[in-house]
């Protein structure tokens, strides 16, 4: 496959010597931030990035798309964002291989039943048209289920797959025809300076910025550090496989709810999936992108038992990805405290990816001076502090995280 | 004839797709793979990678000796879901039976 191509290099090779908005990192959340605060008429917008596109997190994820949470935020959230990736080809010109194929959650337990239940019941309040159903009736919608043991599933068909990579090429290419300035291979070493002049340190040179956002994902504790912002989310290593292309055959995502298995088939025919190795979870900060054998046994283990005609399938490739966790389960958005025109967008939990043309939109509106969404509220930076209003008020724990 | 020259028969790449990632601006193999997704098919880069590698530096973009391999992914060789999990694939069907 090729993406379609563009004559104009996405990523500027001379760093500006002044920006209104610094955003440091170039993943998804980044690049749509500053792709919205170009559309919004915000001038002098530069995004700076230690890797290439695609290295870090929004490079390795599972592409999945969906509407079924716990909350109402994320519900509300994702059926926006579900809408925008559908447009995205038209209005981005680019292909993100993007098919509506469903989620298929199973549940082993009556305890994960019963939330599955209520789960649905306010996903179909939300207008979401998640249902119930048994799970010998899941083998209609995937026939090559072994459903014994399971005690309930739900499946909503408008949930859907993306590819992941063009999704960024997208972003970059509409940025940069914009004016956005992108630089990749610039990482920032050091931060000085505060709200109006904050001095961001390259090997490229200093880089004058009016306000800086942080959305580095898992990286950004120690991104923040550098302006003196201790944040409290952390990484965790989450791996993933592909199997070789095969012929089209599953529709929906399937994951099983207590165990974090997912897989679905892309429009590239193969395989790709991950698994919770609940032994990533101890309190290690430090980012690890190593494979493990124990991965590929537990997720083999795990794709055979739920559907054993995949045993003859076999697996080219695996890699791994940090989940960018916080404490309470939501993301840390916003001004960063007491620190004044350094905002942060992290602690996306493993779903940054799917959330980022929504929460991009408002971040962008936000900064360009409109009432903010909801979720600045809900999510905002200082809930952790001593002094600010405690993480409670982060609202209500999503527990939909999978993986 | 077509005069579209396969450089990853796995992923369908052309030559012209490699040039047309490198007038876009990349240049190094990690970015060139996702941008056009060459070697991510079942040879894992073992047919396309010395190829790509030449067209890059044909484009002018890289000196061939600057030009590092993409990171090597596990497993190896393409392996069976059923010999990871610690079972036998399926049985392959008899005649007749």
């Amino acid at each position: 496959m090729a993406a379609q191509v563009t004559k104009s290099r996405p990523t500027g090779a001379s760093l500006p010597a002044d920006a209104e908005i610094a955003i440091i990192g170039a993943g998804v959340m980044g690049l749509a931030l500053a792709y919205n605060l170009a559309l919004l008429g915000v001038k002098r917008v530069v995004v700076l990035d230690g890797h290439y596109l695609a290295w870090g997190a929004s490079g390795r994820n599972g592409g999945g798309v969906r509407q079924q949470w716990s909350t109402e935020m994320n519900i509300r959230l994702m059926q926006e964002s579900v809408e925008l990736c559908a447009g995205f080809a038209r209005e981005l010109g680019i292909n993100v291989w993007m098919r509506r194929g469903g989620y298929l959650f199973l549940a082993r337990t009556a305890a994960a039943r019963a939330r599955l239940e209520k789960n649905v019941a306010l996903q179909n309040r939300c207008d979401v048209p998640t249902r119930l159903v048994r799970p010998e009736d899941a083998r209609a919608i995937v026939p090559e289920l072994d459903v014994e043991g399971f005690e309930a599933a739900c499946y909503n068909a408008t949930d859907g797959i993306v590819f992941p990579w063009p999704f960024l090429w997208g972003y970059a290419r509409a940025a940069g025809r914009r004016g956005v300035s992108i630089h990749t291979g610039t990482p920032v070493t050091a931060i000085e300076g505060a709200a109006g002049a904050f001095l961001l340190h390259t090997p490229k040179g200093i880089l004058r910025a009016a306000r800086v956002v942080c959305a580095s994902g898992a990286w950004s504790p120690e991104v923040s550090r550098l302006a003196g912002v201790a944040l409290p989310d952390w990484p965790v290593r989450h791996e993933i496989l592909s199997t070789e292309p095969l012929k089209p055959f599953l529709k929906p995502m399937v994951s099983v709810i207590e165990s974090g298995l997912y897989f679905s088939q892309s429009l590239r025919g193969e395989l790709v999936g991950g698994i919770s190795m609940p032994e990533e979870r101890g309190g290690a900060r430090q980012i690890r992108l190593t494979s493990s054998l124990a991965f590929l046994q537990t997720m083999a283990r795990a794709m055979t038992e739920i559907m054993p005609v995949l045993a003859a399938v076999k697996v080219v490739r695996q890699w791994a990805g940090p989940y960018d966790m916080s404490p309470d389960g939501n993301p840390i958005v916003g001004e960063a405290p007491d620190r004044p025109g350094f905002y942060v967008c992290c602690g996306f939990q493993g779903h940054g990816f799917m959330m980022a043309p929504v929460v991009a939109r408002y971040y962008a509106r936000a900064l360009a001076g409109e009432t903010p969404h909801a979720f600045f509220e809900a999510w905002r930076a200082d809930r952790f502090t001593r002094s600010g209003p405690g993480p409670a008020s982060g609202g209500e724990r999503e527990t939909m995280i999978i993986g | 004839m077509s005069r579209k020259v396969i450089l990853c028969r796995c992923e369908d790449v052309t030559l012209a797709d490699i040039q047309h990632a490198v007038a876009a601006g990349y240049a190094d193999l990690e970015e060139i793979k996702r941008y056009t997704g060459f070697g991510t098919g079942p040879c894992q880069g073992k047919e396309c990678l010395r190829e790509v590698a030449l067209a890059i530096a044909a484009a002018g973009a890289r000196q061939p000796e600057t030009i590092a391999p993409f990171t090597t992914r596990p497993p190896l060789v393409p392996t069976e879901l059923g010999l990871l999990a610690g079972r036998a694939a399926p049985a392959k069907r008899r005649a007749g039976t």
